[in-house]
């Protein structure tokens, strides 16, 4: 897997939702994605790239594509 | 209730957007409410933690219109049933939702809120000491309430303020929805004591709960065991929250090691951290844990709050007296409820409990007189901190799912649907999160051959939650 089809499969996974509902996907966009989900999003992402968010990148992750941005930061292009 | 004149010009509320509401102002939008209605009514408040919500909530209880607080998302089918069953006369809710309830008239509307009128006029009697209504299981839509006197609330709100040493300068924030009972019991302390509450929809995984934290200056806030895995989660002992004093922590068992966690940490820094234990049927409060015994005693929920008494029962009820020995807890005070409500009917009756409560939690205390939860004898979970009936949850799935045979299980604070046959079809699972509100995480399918059941046809849980792995 490349770096987007893992990040695509952390949200996927940690959120139960299809592949096709992320674009544009936002933060309580869905039910899946509440508070608890964002959490498992995280531990989701944590793992798939062997990272460490930071506390602020945790809090400000609020799209799917925000994610990607934010990722960055870790050196994880996609 | 509240003595809102003697804090006239202190602060209440401060919102989202960082407006301010005095009490002085509090007070008058209250009475502006109340003056277009019938008092001795029944009102459902559906609860978000904004201030129309809490202005119609402290209006109703001061003007002796009783209340019962839902949470302002509850499932619409759900909603309706509890509508049908106790027929309020009033609904007061947020505006934009107001359209949902085309058949009732809005009376006025304030605040972003609105008052809308049924076609219900007084259906049922309210007793004279009755004030505020609350689910045992909102998420269920269960019809079962709790019944809380004027007095009950007083009682637990002076409690709450005398431990916490709660004064006006206090600003808490809220991490919990209202219409729950340790979220409202955060705002009723508070506002007994002139302070201002900060009021927040955001969740603490969202920047902006955080930066009015910080704007605002929030002194404290509250959270269920969920609430301190993800605090930790987010690194939260790492933050630098100067204007932070204490934390509190109930709605459920918090693990040993996050206790210890939490507390050190608060020792460190100079801030208190207040482990407490609960049900809605004791108005919120039964026990805490003070701040400075919090790291030497981590694991328990400490002693009964100021006027209340505990005691441990054996399986003949007989009361316990050896330290270290498991009993079934028991709690005398004030605070506790009148008793329960089903249906209408049920709202004309009086103190049934007597100030009594046999909690269904299984509790031992040591030799200092500190008490340690270690079970639970009913049949219910704390979902991220909200109970769940297991047999109402079997119940929901029964009605819409006639030929699916499934029973619930679990541990603590996850449950374990069990399915007989094939496995749980995707729409049993949507069907379970959509209804309840809880995130699917919350819930485990496990699929069975056969539900093992005795001979009476009663299912043999213990045999079944040995199926769970």
């Amino acid at each position: 897997m490349n770096h987007s089809e893992k990040y695509e499969a952390a949200f996927v996974s940690a959120l139960g939702i299809s592949k096709d509902d992320l674009p544009g996907l936002q933060y309580q966009g869905v039910a899946a994605w509440d508070s608890i989900g964002h959490m498992q999003l995280i531990f989701a992402l944590e793992e798939a790239f062997g990272i460490m968010l930071d506390t602020s990148d945790i809090i400000d992750l609020s799209s799917f594509e925000k994610g990607k941005e934010l990722l960055r930061k870790y050196d994880v292009e996609l | 209730m509240w003595s809102f004149e003697s804090f006239y010009g202190n602060t209440a509320i401060v919102d989202e957007s960082g407006g301010i509401t005095t009490y002085a102002e509090l007070k008058s939008a209250g009475e502006a409410l109340i003056s277009h209605m019938t008092l001795r009514t029944l009102a459902f408040n559906l609860c978000s933690n904004e201030k129309g919500s809490l202005l119609g909530y402290t209006a109703f209880i001061d003007a002796g219109i009783v209340p019962l607080l839902l949470d302002a998302e509850l499932d619409r089918g759900l909603l309706c049933a509890l509508i049908e069953a106790y027929k309020p006369d009033y609904l007061w809710l947020p505006q934009n939702i107001a359209q949902e309830f085309p058949l009732f008239a809005e009376v006025m509307a304030i605040w972003g809120y609105a008052l809308l009128k049924t076609s219900y006029d007084k259906a049922f009697p309210l007793h004279d000491e009755l004030a505020l209504l609350l689910t045992t299981s909102g998420s269920t839509g269960s019809p079962k309430l709790v019944r809380q006197s004027y007095a009950n609330i007083r009682a637990n709100i002076v409690s709450i303020a005398e431990y916490l040493r709660l004064n006006a300068t206090e600003r808490p924030i809220t991490t919990l929805p209202m219409s729950y009972t340790y979220g409202l019991s955060i705002i009723n302390s508070h506002l007994w004591v002139g302070a201002s509450v900060i009021l927040t929809r955001k969740t603490l995984m969202h920047k902006d709960f955080w930066r009015q934290f910080e704007n605002y200056g929030a002194t404290s806030f509250g959270g269920v065991p969920y609430t301190y895995e993800m605090l930790d989660k987010l690194r939260f002992l790492r933050m630098d929250l100067p204007s932070l004093r204490t934390m509190t922590q109930a709605g459920g068992k918090l693990s040993p090691e996050l206790h210890k966690k939490f507390a050190e940490y608060a020792k460190a820094n100079g801030k208190n951290f207040v482990v407490m234990y609960g049900q809605t049927e004791a108005t919120a409060r039964m026990s805490y844990l003070p701040s400075e015994r919090s790291l030497e005693k981590y694991g328990s929920m400490g002693v009964a709050i100021p006027g209340g008494e505990f005691s441990l029962i054996d399986v003949e009820g007989n009361e316990i007296h050896t330290p270290e020995t498991v009993g079934e807890l028991v709690y005398k005070g004030a605070n506790v409820m009148l008793g329960y409500a089903e249906t209408g009917p049920d709202l004309i009756k009086g103190d049934e409990q007597r100030g009594v409560l046999v909690t269904g939690d299984m509790a031992k205390r040591d030799a200092d007189g500190f008490y340690y939860i270690v079970g639970r004898k009913k049949r219910f979970l704390k979902l991220f901190g909200s109970r769940v009936n297991l047999d109402e949850t079997e119940g929901l799935l029964k009605a819409a799912f006639p030929e699916l045979e499934c029973v619930c299980g679990g541990v603590d604070d996850r449950m374990t649907v069990f399915v007989a046959g094939g496995g749980a079809p995707d729409d049993v699972i949507s069907y379970l999160t959509e209804k309840t509100g809880f995130n699917r995480t919350g819930f485990k399918f496990v699929a069975v051959e056969r539900i093992p059941r005795n001979e009476a046809g009663k299912t043999l849980y213990s045999e079944l939650n040995e199926l769970d792995h």
